[in-house]
């Protein structure tokens, strides 16, 4: 389906710019392909019709090991991961699992569009024509029913539909206490941790240029963004696609060229199946991870809003509030209306 | 009796192999039609895989697309075949290889004895059902489609417009009234003979070969002209999404699969590893005669279809978007937007709660901050009353409100004060009901004590917003209910005007009035009103209120027994 015009095409000049600017993405790509080298490659493992997943991560041996489970029981069979200079054993974690491929890049998390130039050249190599998930170390993607069917039921799925993207909107989760007060430890489902999510403040609208619905929102703007809500984190993503060589990841994997990818929507109100993508970013080693942000310096605005963001985080504030709601599984974010079943019957 | 099964097979042969033994477990004698787009190797390997099967035959391979005659081709030859081959068929059935047995042949063909010279094939005239997606219905039969819709749909869809657009019609044969339905039949030897070997079958073939989908309208019309008896239902379960694609049976679908009595279901998943285990399943001793009950089925499919077509009102997200000018809907729950209310009643709020039960927020557009009922800082869903996050969009801050607590009837008050930025979003609402007392805003000025003078401006401020307020209420677009009536009018009767809100919004459980809220002093406010005119600022949305109309709510106010100040 075509998008149209209420949806802000920007016309046929604008069309033609954006086909461009792809064009640029897929050129930078391709130009900063030696930024990462290859670790270990296993990539020969990998059969026509598995499903593959993207990563960069930096220090993230805690998380690790669930992401992992999680996402091999969720039917990923083969994990690409971009290793940033970790120094806590991820990479001698990752070397030795049997379905990763792991390459490795000293250079600038923020220069490489935050990965997503890295992952873009591992994309445009290897995911063509695969069902391939892109996510962070701390993302688990969630679905209705995604309890009983895994992802070769939903990609087969939308396979039919002729689909070729499904989106997700990220939920942040967080601790009934102070943050930093409970225990984690790596292997641990992190729900049990984070039970607790903002189920009705997100704001949706389209964005102008790209197409997609631009979500706002969540526990970070009620916490940390309230005054300035145009800074507040973007939250909906498109992280499962049928990749082509030709599509690009614009900004993380919240906007994707070409701009049909996006097209999780309509205008009439009908309602398409969607997920979620919880989101375990504070989990106890948040004050940790805030505190070496503040030094790093390589995230997304480094302007003083996010160094007091961090520093607040590094302090332990509490997030939870009595009308919190209580994740206990993905039929409850179906019933907030944060996600939707659509026909996915 | 013998049942004989012809299966078209075009993908997954490893799964149309296993259903083609299933049958051939049962007794039945198979004829496979191999769509001729298929490769020879993967035929090949396909027709090695069950050389074992002695009661199995391959009929002439036709070029399958779909919604083109070649289907239909390859049913006839594949049937042919089967009538010729096997003597003692006495039944014939239609199925794919994603077709799945879910109860055992003997099942079935009890079944079919039970229910003698009977087809069953859906098949209903066109003319009565709007099934078709696309609004092809009659004009399948009277067009002629030369362009394949799934690879050229430009020049399909030009076709017809250019045939619509000089009136063409094609003749019908003669006798042939068109039907449709599903294309997975189950028809006896007698008719299915009756339909082959119809002399003037050459005249027919013709005419359908130019029909759109010939696969859905040949033997369903046809066999109206040969059946004994028609029992129009499919056997094969087979449910279809908004588009008319077939919905994918999982393995969670079992208990669904086994609840329905169906004899066979389809599509199923190709790695549904579980379905296929578990089925054909032998029904309970008690349940063996059991009919087909596909209720419970039908209605989870098509609360699907109507989720995916209409989604749940009321509700922006990630994958539902719908544009304030196409949905007159903007939010979950009907609610009530009062202005004017509070500024002439000052405990209004709690007195409104009290009455309706209803949740009475105060200005949740105010500057300052949103003023939630009960006061809270952080309201269902974690809303936070911060001003600037809520005007940042104040529509998705609305919606989310309702969308939050959609269980309970909302009112909030409003006025020129607060922030403007949501009425047009009020005034295209169906769900809004907006009561404007207009000029009310002039009582708390008055009630500040301060003089005309001092207080000017900011009365020509309020005055100026709120018309333009009006303005909006007044325009063509607008979906929501409104009452606008001025400060004078209101003075004059309130009690009824505050009798027909409680009643919309508590409903049949509104009563009448027994305690009025207290109203403002509003004495010397017509002295304050002149004084505002003679500084030559008209306050002309307050109507006419003079000395006399104040005193007139007073004596009202004396006589009526049931309006007494707040116990």
């Amino acid at each position: 389906m075509a998008l149209s015009s209420d949806k802000g095409l920007p016309g046929l000049s604008g069309a033609y710019r954006l086909r461009w600017k792809r064009r640029r993405f897929l050129f930078r790509i391709w130009r900063k392909r030696h930024e990462i080298t290859s670790i270990v490659d296993r990539t020969s493992d990998i059969r026509r019709d598995s499903i593959l997943l993207f990563s960069t991560v930096r220090n993230e041996a805690l998380r690790l090991p669930f992401f992992l489970a999680y996402y091999r029981k969720l039917g990923v069979t083969h994990f690409f991961f971009v290793d940033n200079e970790s120094s806590d054993g991820t990479a001698e974690f990752l070397r030795q699992q049997p379905d990763v491929s792991l390459w490795h890049s000293a250079h600038s998390y923020r220069l490489s569009r935050f990965g997503m130039d890295w992952l873009g050249w591992l994309l445009w190599q290897f995911g063509h024509g695969h069902w391939c998930l892109t996510v962070d170390a701390d993302e688990l993607l969630v679905y209705p029913d995604c309890e009983a069917r895994d992802l070769r039921n939903l990609t087969s799925w939308l396979d039919t539909k002729q689909r070729s993207s499904f989106g997700a909107v990220m939920v942040d989760l967080y601790p009934k206490g102070p943050l930093g007060g409970s225990s984690y430890r790596a292997g641990d489902d992190p729900t049990e941790t984070l039970s607790w999510f903002d189920q009705g403040n997100y704001r949706s609208s389209i964005h102008a240029y790209y197409g997609n619905t631009w979500i706002q929102g969540g526990v970070r703007e009620r916490v940390f963004f309230s005054d300035q809500p145009e800074r507040s984190p973007t939250l909906n993503k498109t992280p499962l696609v049928r990749w082509n060589r030709r599509y690009t990841y614009v900004s993380s994997t919240h906007q994707m060229l070409p701009r049909h990818l996006h097209d999780s929507f309509d205008l009439e109100g009908k309602t398409k199946a969607s997920g979620a993508l919880l989101h375990t970013k504070f989990l106890p080693i948040i004050a940790e991870k805030s505190a070496e942000e503040l030094e790093r310096k390589q995230h997304f605005q480094n302007t003083t809003l996010y160094q007091d963001y961090h520093r607040r985080l590094a302090s332990g504030i509490t997030l939870w509030h009595k009308d919190a709601a209580y994740y206990d599984g993905p039929q409850k974010l179906v019933e907030c209306g944060l996600m939707s079943k659509g026909d996915w019957v | 009796m013998t049942l004989g099964v012809i299966m078209l097979v075009h993908t997954a042969f490893d799964r149309a192999e296993q259903m083609v033994r299933r049958w051939a477990e049962g007794g039945c004698p198979v004829v496979i039609h191999v769509d001729r787009n298929v490769e020879p190797a993967t035929h090949d390997h396909f027709v090695h895989a069950i050389s074992d099967l002695p009661d199995v035959r391959f009929a002439s391979r036709s070029r399958c697309e779909w919604g083109t005659w070649g289907l239909v081709e390859a049913t006839q030859s594949a049937a042919t075949l089967m009538l010729d081959e096997f003597p003692s068929v006495s039944h014939v059935y239609l199925a794919s290889g994603a077709c799945m047995p879910l109860r055992p042949v003997s099942e079935l063909e009890a079944y079919l004895a039970r229910h003698p010279d009977t087809d069953f094939i859906e098949s209903a005239t066109t003319a009565d059902v709007p099934w078709t997606v696309g609004g092809l219905d009659r004009e399948r039969f009277t067009l002629r489609f030369p362009f394949a819709w799934k690879k050229n749909r430009k020049l399909f869809d030009l076709a017809v417009r250019l045939q619509q657009l000089v009136g063409y019609r094609r003749a019908l044969p003669e006798g042939l009234v068109p039907h449709m339905g599903s294309q997975w039949w189950c028809l006896t030897r007698q008719t299915l003979e009756a339909i082959l070997q119809d002399p003037k079958r050459p005249a027919y073939d013709r005419y359908f070969k130019s029909v759109w989908i010939p696969d859905e309208s040949y033997y369903q019309s046809l066999v109206r002209m040969h059946a004994r008896r028609v029992e129009s239902k499919s056997l094969t379960l087979a449910k279809f999404d908004h588009q008319g694609k077939p919905h994918i049976f999982f393995d969670d679908h079992l208990e669904l699969l086994q609840r329905s009595g169906c004899f066979v279901a389809r599509k199923i998943w190709r790695d549904a590893e579980l379905l296929f285990q578990t089925f054909p399943q032998p029904s309970a001793p008690d349940q063996i005669d059991a009919e087909p009950n596909t209720g419970a089925v039908d209605r989870l499919f098509s609360q699907a279809v109507e989720r995916r077509t209409y989604g749940r009102p009321g509700l922006f997200m990630q994958s539902r978007f719908p544009s304030s000018d196409r949905q007159a809907v903007l939010t979950a729950s009907p609610y009530a937007v009062l202005q004017g209310f509070d500024d002439i009643f000052p405990d209004f709020q709690r007195w409104l709660a009290r009455r309706t039960g209803a949740e009475v927020h105060g200005h949740l557009f105010a500057r300052d901050r949103v003023h939630f009922a009960d006061g809270v800082e952080l309201y269902r869903g974690g809303l936070s009353d911060h001003p600037r996050l809520r005007d940042y969009n104040p529509k998705m801050f609305l919606t989310n409100l309702i969308w939050n607590a959609r269980e309970k009837h909302h009112c909030f008050q409003f006025g020129p004060a607060d922030s403007q930025g949501i009425c047009w979003t009020l005034a295209k609402d169906t769900n809004a009901s907006i009561w404007v007392v207009t000029g009310a805003w002039s009582v708390p000025l008055f009630l500040s004590g301060r003089s005309a003078s001092e207080v000017r401006a900011e009365a020509a401020r309020l005055q100026r917003i709120e018309n333009k307020f009006l303005k909006v209420l007044r325009s063509p677009q607008v979906r929501a209910r409104v009452r606008i009536m001025s400060l004078a009018e209101f003075v004059e009767a309130p009690m009824d005007v505050l009798q027909t809100i409680i009643d919309e919004i508590a409903g049949h459980k509104g009563r009448a009035i027994s305690e009025a809220p207290r109203m403002a002093d509003i004495e010397g406010l017509a002295a304050f009103l002149q004084d505002l005119k003679n500084q030559g600022m008209h306050p002309f949305l307050t109507g006419d209120i003079t000395a006399l109309t104040v005193q007139t709510r007073r004596r009202q106010s004396r006589r009526k027994p049931y309006i007494v100040a707040g116990k």
